[in-house]
């Protein structure tokens, strides 16, 4: 095994147990590269990439772009709100006028779920899934278990609670796919009214007391609330889920292990995690964005090795 | 496919001990000096011709490190495959100090040329050269010779030399094989 099954990385559902250790490998050596003086390797010098982001990002946006240039590839940055998408231009005429510019690959952010996959079946390009809708966001989940390996040195057989906005969340779907693919446990935690309908039938359990999610898991990851997504009013106010679903040092001293605390980020402080957790040491959130890079590099490196 | 030993472990032996000794008397105490082993195959040539160095000829510290090449090779998504990485272990600055690239097979030169770019993450070298314990005439596609050399062999591109080591493969022995 030494190369991917797959062509792109559209979502973790997709992928097989041993492209995600292909990733992990590949990727612990690019952490290496990161880390020497000279950061960068020339392999995709002959590569052109777009990072085509139809929604805001900071992160996401930063570290794949990073990533490209640390492999050398060309790179060209779009953004839907300067664009002809304003102008009434489709998915498929903006992404095939990219690249009849000769670009190789394409990744892109879209707020509507299976964007990435309806483009996969209509242009000649490999396609990165940067975040699409509520649906998954692959890389993330992907550093989220490299993370997780690199602090607990396994994935397997690891208890896993993710915490907060589950229905709206595609880290979160990302991450059920990755962490039991990988053989962990996982459950879910938030408020009843943040919880997909049938989400036990991905294979996780529900809990909705944050203390004995933590009593029993060895890892929580922290999901930020989205109120860009909220269309209702799904809980009384911020202070209230706070109080119910927020990690604060005293909740997390009281319990008699460490468990290591994850956010994806942006993070809300002082409402699913306060400060003093957040930079904790028990706390990976920035290790998790290095590793961000690492992995991202391992994913487009693999997958450039595809384009023929 | 037929294969005919091309170096028995005692050779093998006695051209290590012989490469050890040029590197002696060019290198001396190897304090200005790194030892570089191109992975994945030069590293068994670095650790044995070390070993020589420490054991047998009293050298008390000698800096070696492993280089992987792979994201530098020029081959990338011209084969069917996938370059697969593999260690890179380089604890220390290469800056002024003389590297010595090592590895086992001398063939077209590529994977040197690839190195030669991959030691300058490492910091500005005084001075790079090359040892190889087998380098196989006639086949360069670059213009790279090395300094050092354990055997030289004339041998035809339907051909391949493949080293042993008792470390890694249970034996030293050095095959040319005919596929």
């Amino acid at each position: 095994m030494s190369e991917l099954s797959v062509k792109h990385l559209l979502g973790i559902k997709y992928l097989k147990e041993k492209d995600i250790q292909l990733i992990f490998e590949t990727a612990d050596h690019f952490k290496e590269v990161i880390n020497r003086s000279i950061k960068k390797v020339p392999s995709l010098r002959d590569i052109t990439i777009a990072n085509i982001f139809f929604e805001n990002s900071t992160r996401t946006k930063l570290s794949f772009e990073l990533a490209e240039k640390r492999l050398s590839a060309d790179v060209i940055n779009f953004s839907a709100g300067q664009s002809s998408v304003n102008k009434g231009e489709t998915l498929i005429d903006t992404v095939n006028n990219i690249l009849s510019m000769k670009v190789d690959m394409v990744v892109m952010r879209h707020p509507n779920p299976g964007a990435g996959i309806f483009l996969s079946k209509h242009v000649n390009a490999s396609i990165v899934n940067a975040g699409d809708g509520a649906h998954e966001h692959p890389t993330q989940a992907l550093l989220d278990s490299y993370s997780i390996r690199e602090r607990l040195g396994d994935v397997a057989g690891k208890k896993v609670v993710i915490v907060g906005d589950i229905l709206h969340s595609r880290v979160a779907l990302s991450n059920i796919f990755a962490l039991k693919l990988q053989g962990a446990q996982v459950k879910v935690c938030g408020p009843k009214t943040l919880m997909p309908k049938h989400i036990e039938s991905l294979g996780v359990e529900v809990e909705t007391n944050l203390r004995k999610a933590l009593v029993w898991c060895d890892v929580a990851n922290m999901l930020r609330i989205q109120n860009e997504r909220l269309d209702i009013s799904y809980f009384p106010t911020t202070r209230e889920y706070t109080q119910q679903f927020g990690v604060n040092k005293a909740l997390l001293d009281s319990l008699d292990k460490e468990v290591v605390i994850m956010h994806p980020g942006p993070i809300n402080r002082g409402v699913e995690i306060t400060s003093d957790v957040a930079d904790s040491k028990q706390s990976i959130i920035l290790g998790q964005v290095e590793n961000g890079v690492a992995i991202r590099m391992a994913v487009i490196y693999l997958l450039a090795s595809k384009i023929k | 496919m037929s294969q005919k030993v091309l170096l028995s472990s005692k050779e093998i032996n006695i051209i290590l001990h012989r490469l050890a000794c040029q590197l002696l008397e060019n290198h001396l105490d190897f304090s200005e000096t790194v030892l570089i082993g191109i992975q994945p195959r030069g590293t068994f040539v670095a650790d044995r011709l070390t070993r020589i160095l420490q054991e047998e000829y009293g050298v008390k510290h000698i800096d070696v490190g492993f280089l992987d090449i792979t994201f530098y090779r020029d081959d990338f998504r011209r084969g069917d495959k996938t370059l697969e990485a593999t260690q890179t272990k380089i604890d220390f600055l290469v800056e002024d100090k003389k590297v010595v690239l090592i590895d086992d097979v001398l063939y077209t030169g590529r994977s040197i040329r690839a190195a030669l770019t991959a030691i300058q993450s490492f910091g500005r070298p005084s001075e790079i050269e090359l040892l190889t314990l087998i380098d196989r005439r006639f086949s360069r596609h670059l213009p790279i010779q090395p300094n050092y050399r354990g055997r030289q062999v004339d041998a035809i591109n339907e051909e391949k030399v493949k080293v042993m080591w008792e470390e890694n493969d249970g034996e030293d022995v050095i095959y040319l094989i005919n596929k």
